[in-house]
């Protein structure tokens, strides 16, 4: 069965139209990831999904289920809010807890779903406690508690990980894919950050402008982008694009798959270098070619206004044309 | 910032200032208590003199209690200002509610059209008001009196509510939206409670006006049975005699309930106030 089926959505806040024909199916138990620059539209599309916003045209299925009509409680999902969006005035036990009761569930399913909940993610001594008595990982859990709790077929997290500092970020990184394993939930999951999304998708969809630009797993959109944008928007450092010809069209290079080499076709000095102990990155200044990243494997003693050139494997480079497709 | 709080001068400065101010905003109400306990003679001699065995005397209380219906004109005025206050702020609340958080045509209108009523004085629309209520028979009601002061009020208490309204979390009403909860229960139950401080700001901004309004009890409501505090004590003022001490007697009354309201709500009022700075 398929968890979520999008046919041609469209979504219009008055005059300005914010989603485009978006088509997309989530399989069951399925972790796919929005990714796209800020203001594309992922917390959009996520919206329509939920039911807070009505979709402008198209048609939303969950589980089977057309629901383009129905509230969000009766979707059968679960949202996770960046800003955690617990009720202040309600213990943690109260927040997993309210919309059980509002489904009318028995209290001792309520109480056990809370005990379970508690026991993945280790929120047993909180329980009592407020949600202003927290830290901002442990509310994040919370949340991510409040949602286990409703057993819905579908998990929607609208950049939940923004809010923490970068190590608790990792951890809490992998709990939601270990929590995805130990469910085998179908989650729809939006970032802006490019890591998260490699790491965390079964399948990625890159958004821009409100459009679909490419589908696929992390690997096939990182080894086969189907443009220009997807090629630059995932991978890090980004993807260098050099022009090839007249005719405005770019070819693209990722800085691991280039290499100082004696008879290199692009040279340069060095402007910048990173060490980042496992890599070294090199800004290479070549001249009308811009400038330029490569990524070499383990440490290396470059120095800035030192002089090289460098070589790549064509077959690993792409081709794009002036408006961005790529040429195959 | 921090070295102006730390800094003694500016903290002498500033509590001289407050002090001060203090002082001069408490003045009349302590000439008006200490002679309400004073012979009219004394009254007169020593304005500022304290009550002591000579010229203390109960006789403006009395003639305040005397005069019989006291007790019926503050009852008059308590219902008067505890409903239009109640009414005030659920309907202000629920329309502020609606502007803040719903996207309709006419929105902005509606919210401009709301905000007229802080600009134009009620008191233009006087002889309307007056038509109306003797068409539909309110006149010399207490009810006419409750709805004068809620529509006085609403446009004020629209206008501040809905500010403090879009500051409450969109993601906390979407949260409530998927757990099921209704538009009615994300009211009262979610947002209400964040927006308390604006709510006792509201509240005490009206209440005094309410309470101290003479206008209205005189024009709309003058029957024995409806009289206000404010109403039933001119009749200590007279053309030609004033009955001081029944007038300060009266005043010092008409003082404690308003006192204690604000006490009610003043810890929620200087959350209100401080709570932009301080955060
Ligand atoms: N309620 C609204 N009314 C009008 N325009 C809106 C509304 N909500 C979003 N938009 C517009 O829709 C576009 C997409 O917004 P959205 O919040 O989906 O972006 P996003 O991809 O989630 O961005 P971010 O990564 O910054 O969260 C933006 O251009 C935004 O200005
Ligand atoms: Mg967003």
């Amino acid at each position: 069965m398929t968890a979520l089926i999008l046919d041609r959505v469209n979504k219009s806040f008055g005059a300005t139209k914010v989603l485009h024909d978006i088509d997309l199916a989530v399989d069951e138990g399925e972790f796919v990831v929005f990714v796209g620059p800020s203001g594309c539209g992922k917390s959009t599309l996520l919206r329509v999904i939920a039911g807070l916003e009505d979709a402008t045209s198209g048609t939303v299925s969950i589980g089977g289920e057309d629901v383009t009509r129905t509230p969000p409680a009766k979707r059968g999902i679960a949202m996770v809010f960046q800003s955690y969006a617990l009720y202040p005035h309600l213990d943690v036990r109260g927040n997993m807890a309210l919309g059980l009761k509002q489904e009318g569930q028995p209290r001792d399913v309520i109480a056990a779903r809370i005990a379970e909940a508690a026991r993945i993610l280790d929120l047993d001594p909180y329980l009592a406690r407020r949600p202003a008595e927290l830290s901002g990982g442990q509310r994040q859990r919370v949340a991510i508690g409040r949602a286990i709790t409703r057993q819905p077929r579908l998990f929607l997290f609208d950049e939940p990980l923004s809010n923490l500092d970068a190590a608790l970020r990792m951890n809490t990184r992998i709990e939601i894919a270990q929590l995805h394993r130990a469910l085998a939930a179908s989650m729809v999951y939006v970032t802006h950050d490019q890591t998260e999304a490699m790491t965390l998708a079964d399948r990625i969809v890159v958004l821009r402008a409100g459009r679909v630009e490419q589908i696929g797993t992390p690997m096939q959109l990182y080894n086969d982008p189907a443009n220009r944008f997807v090629a630059g928007f995932l991978g890090a450092p980004s993807m260098n694009f050099l022009p090839a010809g007249p005719d405005g069209g770019v070819i693209g290079i990722r800085p691991e798959h280039l290499a100082p080499a004696p008879d290199g076709a692009i040279a340069g000095g060095i402007v910048h270098v990173e060490r980042l102990g496992g890599d070294t990155n090199l800004v290479v200044d070549a001249g009308d070619a811009g400038s330029v990243t490569v990524r070499m494997f383990g440490q290396h003693d470059a120095r800035v206004g030192e002089r090289l050139t460098l070589g790549y494997d064509p077959a690993r480079a792409f081709r794009f044309d002036a408006d961005g497709n790529r040429l195959r | 910032m921090s070295r102006a709080r730390t800094n003694p001068l500016n903290s002498v400065a500033a509590h001289a200032a407050l002090i001060t101010y203090t002082l001069i905003a408490l003045f009349p109400v302590w000439v008006i208590v200490t002679n309400s306990f004073k012979s009219r003679r004394a009254i007169f001699s020593e304005p500022l003199a304290l009550p002591d065995a000579d010229s203390f005397s109960l006789i403006g209380y009395q003639t305040v209690m005397r005069q019989g219906d006291f007790v019926l004109y503050f009852q008059n005025s308590m219902i008067v200002t505890v409903v239009s206050l109640a009414l005030i702020l659920i309907f202000g609340a629920m329309a502020a509610f609606a502007l803040a958080e719903y996207r309709f045509r006419g929105n902005t209108l509606w919210g401009l059209y709301l905000a007229l009523g802080i600009m134009i004085p009620i008191r233009i629309g006087t002889v309307a008001i007056l038509q109306g209520m003797v068409a539909t028979g309110l006149v010399n009601t207490l009810a006419a009196l409750i709805l004068v002061y809620t529509a006085q009020g609403l446009p004020l208490a629209v206008f501040i509510l809905s500010e403090f309204m879009r500051q409450v979390s969109d993601d906390l009403k979407d949260a409530g939206r998927i757990d099921g909860l209704s538009e009615y229960r994300i009211f009262f139950r979610l947002v209400l409670p964040l927006v308390r401080p604006a709510m006792a700001t509201v509240a005490v901004f009206n209440m005094i006006p309410i309470w101290n309004d003479l206008w209205f009890p005189l024009i709309l409501a003058p029957a024995e049975q409806v009289k206000t505090l404010t109403l039933g004590s001119q009749v200590f003022i007279g053309q030609f005699v004033t009955d001081w001490n029944a007038v300060l007697s009266a005043l010092s009354l008409a003082v404690l309930p308003v006192l204690v309201l604000y006490i009610v709500f003043s810890r929620q009022l200087i959350r209100g106030i401080t709570s932009g700075a301080v955060k």
